[in-house]
């Protein structure tokens, strides 16, 4: 036995599709493999509804039933699953050590597929409000809006189907986005134009949340264009700018780039570490798919056993 | 379901939350959300560590929707911590188990001093 006797061949850091498909493909090259998978198992696609883009699925099946069977398939295989969060990690030097609520494990290689979330403006009204009017998730929260109104911050796919999403409970929806044309993709943006229930507002910023004791009453909007503010009654306001990767918990031991997400070498997921290996969202922030996931999953738990021949 | 969590509704929430001569975890839940799942497994184990001293309701919103409205639940998971029949804490979120445990050990910190 090596000194490294007692480490694991690789520990994948996140289940979602990244984590879950790089432990399939690191188990099936005869490797020991781990997946922790933080603090919401299945990632991002669990709170989503429909999806009819991943290939293979002719008649659309729901974000978490997709990921479900991707970790009994993960599992069937033959991963070790800790249901944990990782704290910390020390990548200095190798085995690197992975610190996590329960102790300390060991590993040869790394991969890190800790996936991105949502991401809040930042307003201090947003943060009080939060869980009492202020959320980042339709699916999640929209139950709660029967017949109510409802205000979305942000103009890309993700707003528009939170939108979209938020018609089935609501009584009116407003989109608010700061250009007056969505980044949402063609479909959307058409889906969102011809919703009876979803009105545009055009060229607004959310400037503040107001409410009071019970909760949100209104979200006070400005035009950044004239500073011009306009107030809107509503009952909830949902946050969708956009994500930020997970990577906190790296303590900078990572290269990243300016927005934070994990530097990896062309058509590779090599890390700035040797040994450590980034798939999925938290390198990836122009596709950010379930299948563009996956598939960097895979390419981690090939270079990361590859790694591991090389090295003896 | 563990048998150490009790299943909290419309109807018996006064008697098993707010009668409760221990603090209470009330986990509000439902069958569509996924980060509820998340949730779920932590506070079993947060309920067989606290057995005697503490104890985990879990509640669907969208079976008991008065209670949750009564209560201005509006995100899920949310777990709120009773004591005393009163509401003492509210966790929004999916959470680490740690965060739950400190809300608890504080609490009980407050009724039991060394």
């Amino acid at each position: 036995m090596s000194d490294s006797g007692y480490a694991k061949d690789v520990i994948v850091i996140g289940g979602g599709p990244a984590g879950y498909a790089a432990a399939i493909y690191a188990v099936r090259a005869g490797r020991s493999t781990l997946l922790i998978e933080g603090l919401q198992p299945g990632g991002q696609l669990t709170t989503t509804t429909e999806v009819e883009n991943y290939p293979g699925f002719a008649n659309p099946i729901t974000g978490p039933e997709l990921m479900t069977a991707m970790k009994e398939q993960a599992l069937r295989v033959g991963t070790e699953f800790v249901n944990d969060v990782v704290e910390s990690v020390d990548l200095s030097k190798r085995p690197f050590k992975v610190r996590v609520g329960k102790g300390e494990i060991e590993a040869k290689t790394l991969i890190i597929a800790t996936g991105a979330e949502a991401k809040y403006l930042g307003l201090e009204s947003e943060q009080t409000f939060r869980g009492r009017g202020v959320s980042a998730c339709a699916t999640c929260d929209g139950f709660f809006y029967r017949d109510l109104k409802v205000a979305v911050i942000g103009g890309g796919d993700t707003a528009a189907e939170e939108a979209i999403y938020l018609t089935n409970h609501a009584s009116e929806v407003f989109l608010v986005h700061r250009r007056d044309e969505l980044r949402a993709s063609k479909i959307m943006s058409r889906r969102v134009a011809d919703h009876p229930k979803i009105t545009m507002k055009w060229n607004r910023v959310l400037d503040e949340v107001v409410g009071n004791d019970s909760g949100v009453t209104g979200v006070r909007l400005k035009d950044p264009r004239t500073d011009e503010i306009e107030e809107l009654a509503t009952d909830g306001v949902f946050i969708a700018i956009g994500h930020q990767p997970n990577t906190n918990f790296l303590d900078g031991q990572l290269k990243t780039d300016d927005a934070g997400y994990l530097i990896t070498a062309p058509d590779s997921t090599q890390t700035s570490v040797e040994g450590v290996f980034a798939s999925g969202d938290v390198q990836d922030s122009v596709y950010r798919q379930a299948v563009t996931a996956a598939g960097t999953g895979a390419m981690a738990g090939i270079e990361a056993s590859r790694f591991l021949e090389e090295q003896g | 379901m563990s048998e150490l969590i009790e299943t909290g509704t419309d109807a018996n929430f006064d008697e098993i939350v707010r009668g409760s001569d221990v603090p209470v975890l009330v986990d509000f839940w439902a069958p569509w959300c996924g980060p509820c799942r998340m949730v779920g497994p932590v506070l079993e184990e947060v309920a067989a560590e606290y057995a005697g001293k503490a104890k985990v309701v879990k509640v669907n919103v969208d079976e008991n929707t008065v209670v949750a409205g009564s209560m201005g639940i509006r995100s899920i998971p949310t777990v709120a911590l009773f004591h005393n029949g009163k509401l003492t804490d509210t966790l929004v979120g999916a959470r680490p188990k740690q965060d739950f445990t400190a809300a608890l050990d504080e609490t009980l910190a407050g009724i039991l001093p060394n």
